[in-house]
């Protein structure tokens, strides 16, 4: 199972990513357990320079922007 | 470390062109809409509505009906163009740009740099942590912190559509003037302490996700995404702040606001500022109320440092903030940034 991880403080931007992850994976029907990751401390493991940030299966892949649907399926099919 | 970088294919560079070829046809029609405003607010006002050119109301309705599409259009015309030039920036690249720069030199780069690397103040924390822990010093990461929301894009347009490009030139040059200053008088107090401990133990590294170069095709897409995102985001308020600028332009009388919002008020400068930091709203809708109070005699210092600090120093930054700043450092960041605010706006008052 992939382990998909948004990383963000719960900004505008941070929640509408995760809703798209959301709606992704199921309707594709993909197995992945979708993880918020709010604590700074945490989420600076990455080294992000821009939130929201995205992670699948600890490798970040996308930061600072909003990935379209396509670009986030095709790293949670890969 | 472009070079490095794998070259566009061909399919990417035949999208390119279409995007282009979108774009152009675009900026034409923009054009045309652009220039056929002014005709059509005056033929809806007079000559549909059959109101009298010079009444109050018509004078209203007029102004109305043509600063609504005008403002909007160079809005989105505008905005489009900055996202466009602003995809040749990352957070990553100004930091490698800053590394190893020194008061100074170093203080006016981050400002500039602050103006057009994207940025979204819920992306502070991580940014700052980022700067701090390239060894950016403290004062120049804060120039860079202070010159990002403060000269503010939408503002910028607003104020170059209705004041005229002057004043959104010296809007420009006030804020990286506020910026660089309030970094190096951050930067000279050595307040490194006041950072918050768990900010120097994270670990160094670099985090840059190695994306490939964008082409054309979708540095357009993505800065017409943001395009619609920020015009979507502040049109309403256009709309009222026009709306309550004509009703001030139509009716109140001249010279009303002198008295309190003048030059000769020497008060209404620092006043100004301390209403505006509080305040969270949206530049978009203040600048029209603004214009309208200006033909009544409000003084442009007064209405600009306003302005500034409603955008500059607002609350929920300082919330952001609070994560890796301690509050004695927050406190000195928005007192020193308020004085230089006040300071601009006398003299602006004093020029003009």
């Amino acid at each position: 199972m992939l382990n998909v991880k948004v990383l963000g403080s719960g900004c505008a931007n941070c929640k509408r990513l995760e809703e798209r992850v959301r709606k992704v994976v199921s309707e594709r029907g993909l197995a992945a357990e979708i993880e918020k990751v709010t604590d700074y401390a945490q989420m600076m493991r990455w080294k992000i320079m821009a939130t929201p940030g995205l992670v699948v299966d600890d490798v970040l892949v996308a930061t600072g922007r909003i990935p379209s649907e396509d670009e986030i399926a095709g790293w949670l099919t890969k | 470390m472009e070079q490095t970088l794998p070259s566009p294919t061909g399919a990417s560079r035949r999208a390119g062109a279409r995007a282009w070829l979108l774009v152009a046809v675009a900026a034409i029609l923009w054009l045309a809409a652009y220039t056929g405003i002014q005709p059509l607010a005056n033929w809806l006002a007079y000559g549909l509505f059959g109101l009298a050119p010079g009444s109050h109301l018509g004078e209203a309705v007029a102004f109305f009906l043509y600063d609504v599409p005008k403002i909007l259009l160079l809005l989105t015309g505008m905005i489009f163009a900055i996202s466009t030039a602003r995809s040749f920036f990352s957070p990553e690249r100004t930091r490698a740009l800053l590394g190893g720069k020194r008061e100074g030199v170093g203080n006016l780069a981050a400002a500039s740099l602050g103006v057009v690397t994207p940025f979204c103040s819920c992306s502070a924390v991580p940014l700052f942590i980022g700067f701090v822990e390239a060894g950016i010093p403290l004062g120049v990461t804060f120039s860079f912190l202070i010159a990002a929301p403060m000269v503010n894009e939408v503002a910028l347009v607003m104020l170059f559509g209705i004041f005229g490009w002057r004043v959104a030139a010296l809007y420009l040059l006030a804020g990286l003037s506020i910026a660089m200053v309030a970094g190096i008088v951050i930067g000279r107090l050595k307040l490194e302490h006041y950072v918050e401990d768990f900010v120097w133990q994270l670990k160094g590294g670099d985090g840059a996700v190695a994306e490939e170069r964008p082409g054309w095709a979708q540095r357009f897409a993505l800065a017409w995404q943001s395009t619609r995102e920020i015009v979507g985001k502040v049109w309403l308020f256009v709309v009222i702040g026009i709306a309550v600028g004509a009703a001030i332009h139509g009716y109140v009388p001249e010279e009303a606001l002198a008295d309190i919002l003048g030059k000769s008020a020497w008060w209404s400068v620092p006043a100004g500022v301390a209403l505006g930091v509080p305040l969270y709203a949206n530049a978009a809708g203040i600048i029209p109320v603004v214009e309208a109070l200006m033909a009544k005699g409000a003084a442009l210092g007064t209405v600009l440092a306003f302005m500034m600090a409603v955008v500059a120093l607002s609350l929920p930054e300082m919330i952001i903030l609070r994560r890796v700043l301690k509050p004695r450092l927050i406190a000195i960041f928005v007192g020193v940034v308020a004085l230089g605010i006040v300071l601009i706006g006398y003299l602006f008052n004093l020029l003009i």
